[in-house]
């Protein structure tokens, strides 16, 4: 069974995926619509940053972060300035790093389902008294209803099953920063493997669910629906 | 004619150049017709302020919508204006009373849906207000489309094609609707086409434009007969005339129609006397006689004078008449031309074959 550190573990891991699945959205809808629309000479350079974390391992970018994050770091030196503990081994900088890490899951479907509503529904909103920020509520979020629903699922789930950059900046800490995965691999190194099985069981289960959610969604609706 | 609209625009792109400035009247279906890619629909997007042009001043009605030379230029979203695009671009999202009401939400009216009643009634789609757009058909949604544009009492409605996507069919439905259109509407309408038929059926004032530049603009009778213009040698190469039922000749299945020059017998048409039509005259079905024949099958022969000669192509001779002030053209040999010795001022005798009513 679940024991308490287990369930601890658990919210935790919840807390970090939610706030972060936030904040990605607040930071890749705009980022998205920027890259869906723009022809600047920098578009391919930051479409190649975002999607950076695809490649890397983990734990490059855990360290490079660790090493911003630090005292010494360019990030550690504005947390020391404005006053607040450096990031590393807080729960503020694991959610930090799961925001850059889980970014490309949010930021390209969205930008897939921008891309596909094309120019004509905006122009038809502007003929019809819509400004550009009405437009995008009323018009382009309906419209990529299917991309918001798969950058939120796939950031989500991706946020819940990290572990390299948690264990490279976020350490082991009860409470602070140990997730499921940490506590699994605490397990399996104590050789608990009955708690591990337990723990292992229910991401496996969440995951799946969470997939076949997506999978039936996206068959029902296609991942953008067009112009009549 | 009150204040007309305004509209010079200067545009200038690698493979593609716009220079126009053109004086349109205030009410009536202007038609900017022209091949496709000479630049007409650029203009119609210029008086949206969907495209800016680089060097542009217009106003509408008195008021200026843009002058890039005070460096004015009103976001398409504040111009009050109808579009109608040539695929309908009714948001799939929203039922069509959701899309007819989305305009309307934004200016604030209130959003009683009787005041949509007459142009609902208009365009025949009262009966759809809850469907979404993927349940109409291409037809169906371009009305709705045009209702959604009207909706909003715009001072000026612009039409893109609005029937080049649908098909042979589904335009034969529209084109009644527009028709009606263009009796009950008090706003201007530019309508960009490159359809004779839509020119013959809906323009008053007629600009055609190639190139990226207005060739000519005018009423559509003195528009379509210039000679200095290559429509006027094309097969298709026609004048439209006003005119007004005054009798029908139940036995021979005919009716005459009065005009400014005279009375034609067309074919029955079934419509009350007093109904107002448009005739379509092809300039291939006009012939020219010096004397009044007095044994021809034609039926509608009327005196005319010529006014301007003018070779066409394929030892053609086209020829521009006038009927008291009621002009047409006439598409004759060459050969024939010499043989009746044909000279401006010259008067002479018209027969027309055949004529269409286009509506």
């Amino acid at each position: 069974m679940l024991a308490n550190a287990d369930l601890d573990a658990l919210f935790l891991t919840f807390k970090v995926a939610s706030i972060s699945t936030v904040l990605m959205l607040l930071l890749g809808t705009p980022l998205a619509w920027w890259l869906a629309r723009t022809t600047c000479s920098w578009k391919s350079a930051i479409n190649a940053i975002v999607a950076l974390p695809l490649v890397l391992p983990p734990t490059v970018l855990g360290f490079y972060l660790l090493v911003l994050m630090g005292p010494s770091g360019l990030i550690g030196e504005l947390t020391t300035w404005i006053g607040v503990d450096t990031l590393p081994f807080t729960f503020p900088g694991i959610v930090l790093a799961s925001v850059l890490y889980s970014m490309p899951f949010v930021v390209q479907p969205l930008q897939t389902a921008f891309a596909s509503i094309g120019e004509q529904p905006l122009e038809a909103a502007a003929t019809l008294r819509a400004g550009p920020l009405d437009t995008f509520f009323s018009v382009v979020v309906p419209l990529a209803k299917p991309g918001f629903l798969t950058a939120i699922i796939l950031g989500f789930t991706h946020t819940v099953g990290e572990f390299g950059v948690v264990l490279m900046i976020g350490g082991n800490i009860p409470d602070k920063t140990r997730v499921v995965s940490m506590q699994i691999y605490n397990h399996v190194e104590a050789l608990e493997y009955n708690e591990a099985h337990w723990l292992a069981g229910c991401l496996l289960l969440f995951s799946f669910t969470v997939l076949l959610l997506l999978y039936t969604v996206s068959k029902t609706q296609p991942n953008v629906q067009q112009l009549k | 004619m009150t204040q007309p609209i305004i509209a010079r625009f200067k545009l200038d792109y690698d493979n593609f150049k716009l220079d126009i400035d053109l004086a349109l009247p205030s009410t009536g279906i202007t038609i900017l017709f022209g091949p496709s890619g000479s630049g007409k629909t650029t203009i119609l997007r210029c008086v949206a302020g969907l495209q800016k042009a680089q060097h542009g001043f217009l106003q509408i009605n008195g008021k200026l919508w843009q002058d890039s030379e005070k460096n004015l230029f009103l976001p398409t979203h504040k111009r009050p204006l109808g579009y109608v695009f040539q695929e309908a671009n009714l948001f799939p999202h929203l039922t069509v009373s959701g899309n007819l009401q989305f305009g309307l939400k934004r200016i604030k009216k209130s959003c009683n849906a009787n005041d949509l009643q007459p142009i609902l009634e208009l365009l025949g789609i009262d009966h759809l207000l809850n469907r979404l757009p993927e349940r109409l058909s291409g037809g169906e949604r371009q009305r709705v489309a045009i209702a959604r544009a009207l909706a909003l009492d715009p001072e000026i409605l612009l039409m893109d094609e609005p029937l080049a996507a649908l098909d042979y069919k589904r335009k034969q439905e529209i084109l009644p609707f527009l028709s009606r259109l263009h009796q009950h509407l008090a706003i201007p309408v530019l309508y960009v086409t490159h359809s004779q038929q839509e020119v013959a059926q809906l323009a008053d004032t007629l600009v055609i434009i190639e190139d990226g530049k207005s060739l000519a603009v005018g009423p559509i009778s003195e528009t379509l007969s210039r000679l200095d213009i290559s429509l006027t040698q094309d097969r298709e190469a026609n004048t439209v005339w006003p005119a007004t039922i005054i009798e029908h000749e139940i036995d021979y299945h005919l009716t005459r129609v009065d005009f400014i020059g005279g009375t034609l017998s067309l074919p029955m048409i079934d419509a009350a006397i007093g109904t107002k039509l448009r005739v379509q005259i092809f300039a291939r079905d006009v012939s020219i006689t010096l004397d009044l024949p007095n044994t021809s099958s034609i039926l509608n022969i009327l005196p005319a004078r010529i006014i301007e000669l003018s070779d066409g192509n394929n030892g053609q001779r086209v020829v521009k008449l006038e009927i008291e002030k009621q002009i047409l053209l006439a598409h004759i040999t060459r050969k024939s031309s010499l043989l009746l010795n044909l000279q401006t001022d010259m008067s002479v005798y018209v027969q027309i074959k055949g004529t269409s009513i286009v509506n």
